[in-house]
């Protein structure tokens, strides 16, 4: 162990070079052991008059707290929240956004999962909670969450994205906020749950179903018109969310999961499954999640989340630390599938690099890409674009903006720019 | 024991055999729902009028129902603030700033009575009687004419008002092929 941590000369001349020649007495003291060691004279630095406790950390000196019965992130990690704002005279309405800027990987812990209420979250006592399929089914049936419990299970890693996540894409200029405050309404987890299509086989649907209609157990009854053939296919009942029951603001105690449709129609506190010939045109089918055209009408039923990638690192608002290495690192996903391609650009688009992607690529999972960067301290700007395994290529904003009414924000999924001036300012821009 | 007998029961064993196999691999728990159950948890209304419930209600009851339980959110005549705008904007949705309401861009009248009655009023939901929704319905259509003054919608009417939207909307389902 101690061998582990001795620095190694690389290390050391790296150290020395940080400190800008100033030679402290810790680096002297270590730098004095490897000598002694390379020269195979065996013992270590004398330290007749003190401990090996003078050159520790305080935390390495006394025992540290005890044992906890759900761990919390390090105090140090306190900035690491979701960002929202609470609307006057609608608490339960709105929206919260994940940090995407201050995480890595691409699971998204529980208590940072992105969140969209319609009239705040219910606390649903498990035992009196019910799913209910009828509608055009041979037999109507209810599920109570324990009778779930004990079917067959499956997990699946997926990525929920809001409808409206980087809305503000649509306004004339870039808005100056973080990556996670432009695309924060994004989360990324295991799900595991039982595959809806055992419960609806259960039920045995009619001949002539083509949709259900999805209602949630909060004060909105939120319900959405989703595809048969959706809930035929990869749809779930989640009953949990990385390993522990999902979250309240999930939807505890169940939410349905459509992986790669739009958030709004992962009904949260799942409680109605109706079986029927036609979509129902909720209200959050018609006067939300639908795509204004400029000739007036309106794209209705957008299900897919399109083929879409951001850079996180560097990201609007952060600051470089002078030229020099960097990874720039960023997400991708699409609701058609896996990502099979990143290419990053640091002159504003002339010319791409393909970006590694770390594995898994998961299919309408987050997938991250990585690439190193040599910054030479000059302006640049970063753009990511991506392509799925379908062939779908990400957009131009402006390709994705001239789609649409100067209102519509729904769906943007065009490419993203990070100007960065020589100052290590990075900032948000159209390009 | 008559052959009779042996004949019906030596295949229904057989099939027992076979079913019992199949429910290994299905749990079939579902708890089998009555109709009366079923019609009680059921609240969802359909363009067509499917689910609307008994009962209606008219305009003049409804401005009643909204001076009461909606305006302090949405305003006289639903002109919106200091929450949503439920009237107006019809003929806007190609300009270049679109004024998207209920009345302006929603396709069906059904989906104003299968919103409000599951979702409104914000502060208590699922409070109002049927005739009430079916009241401030009519009277939030009447703001800017699409019913008359003197409408009165119930199961049999409120399906058939001609939203000024109604066939604005492009289905997106299945995704067209390129």
């Amino acid at each position: 162990m101690k061998k582990a941590n001795q620095p190694n000369t690389e290390e050391l001349s790296r150290e020395t070079a940080t400190r800008k020649g100033r030679l402290d007495r810790r680096t002297l003291l270590r730098a004095g052991a490897l000598a002694a060691g390379m020269a195979g004279m065996g013992a270590g630095i004398a330290r007749a008059a003190e401990t090996i406790g003078a050159d520790a950390p305080d935390w390495m000196k006394t025992p540290g707290r005890s044992l906890s019965a759900y761990g919390m992130p390090s105090k140090y990690q306190e900035k690491v929240q979701r960002a929202f704002t609470i609307l006057p005279g609608r608490a339960g309405t709105g929206a919260s956004r994940t940090p995407l800027h201050l995480l890595e990987g691409t699971i998204t812990p529980n208590g940072l999962h992105f969140e969209r209420h319609h009239n705040g979250v219910p606390d649903i006592d498990p035992s009196r909670h019910e799913l209910v399929i009828h509608g055009l089914v041979k037999r109507p049936l209810a599920f109570s969450v324990e009778t779930l419990m004990r079917y067959p299970m499956e997990s699946q890693i997926r990525f929920l994205e809001c409808s409206g996540n980087s809305g503000s894409f649509n306004q004339p200029e870039p808005q100056q906020t973080t990556a996670g405050g432009l695309n924060g309404l994004l989360s990324c987890s295991e799900w595991t749950g039982v595959r809806l299509a055992a419960l609806l086989d259960e039920a045995e649907v009619a001949r002539e179903a083509k949709w259900v209609v999805a209602e949630g157990a909060d004060a909105a009854a939120m319900s959405r018109s989703v595809p048969l053939e959706k809930c035929m296919d990869d749809a779930m009942i989640a009953l949990y969310q990385n390993g522990e029951a999902i979250r309240p603001e999930q939807g505890y105690p169940m939410r349905l999961l459509l992986p790669g449709f739009e958030g709004n129609m992962n009904v949260k506190w799942l409680r109605r499954l109706k079986v029927m010939t036609e979509p129902v045109n909720a209200r959050d089918e018609t006067s939300h999640y639908t795509e204004l055209m400029p000739n007036g009408k309106a794209r209705q039923y957008m299900f897919l989340q399109g083929v879409k990638s951001a850079i996180i690192k560097p990201s609007s608002g952060m600051n470089m630390k002078g030229p020099g290495f960097y990874e720039i690192s960023g997400l991708a996903w699409s609701g058609s599938g896996r990502v099979s391609k990143v290419e990053v650009s640091s002159d504003g688009g002339k010319s791409w690099t393909v970006a590694a992607l770390t594995p898994p690529i998961l299919s309408k999972a987050l997938t991250r890409f990585r690439l190193p960067w040599q910054w030479d301290g000059r302006a640049a700007t970063l753009m990511s674009r991506a392509t799925d395994e379908k062939g779908e290529v990400q957009p131009t904003r402006a390709a994705w903006v001239s789609q649409y009414s100067p209102v519509q924000f729904y769906h943007f999924n065009g490419i993203q720019g990070w100007r960065v001036d020589a100052d290590g300012t990075v900032k948000h821009v159209y390009v | 024991m008559s052959m009779f007998r042996f004949g019906i029961l030596l295949p229904a064993a057989a099939l027992c055999l076979v079913s019992s196999v199949c429910r290994a691999q299905h749990p079939n728990l579902g708890r089998p729902l009555t109709p009366e159950e079923v019609s009680k948890l059921d609240i969802t209304v359909t363009p067509e009028g499917n689910g609307l419930p008994p009962g209606g209600g008219s305009v003049s009851a409804g401005a009643k129902v909204y001076a009461d339980k909606c305006q302090s959110c949405h305003g006289a005549k639903g002109q919106g603030g200091p929450q949503d705008q439920l009237t107006g904007g019809i003929g806007t949705l190609t300009s270049q700033k679109p004024v998207k309401t209920p009345i302006s861009y929603w396709p069906s009248a059904t989906t104003i009575f299968d919103y409000v009655r599951r979702a409104m009023p914000l502060q208590s939901p699922q409070s109002l009687t049927d005739d009430e929704v079916y009241a401030v319905t009519a009277y939030i259509l009447s703001i800017d004419s699409v019913v008359p003054q003197d409408a009165v919608l119930d199961a049999k009417s409120l399906p058939q008002v001609k939203m000024p939207n109604r066939d604005g909307f492009v289905r997106w389902w299945p995704v067209p092929k390129r």
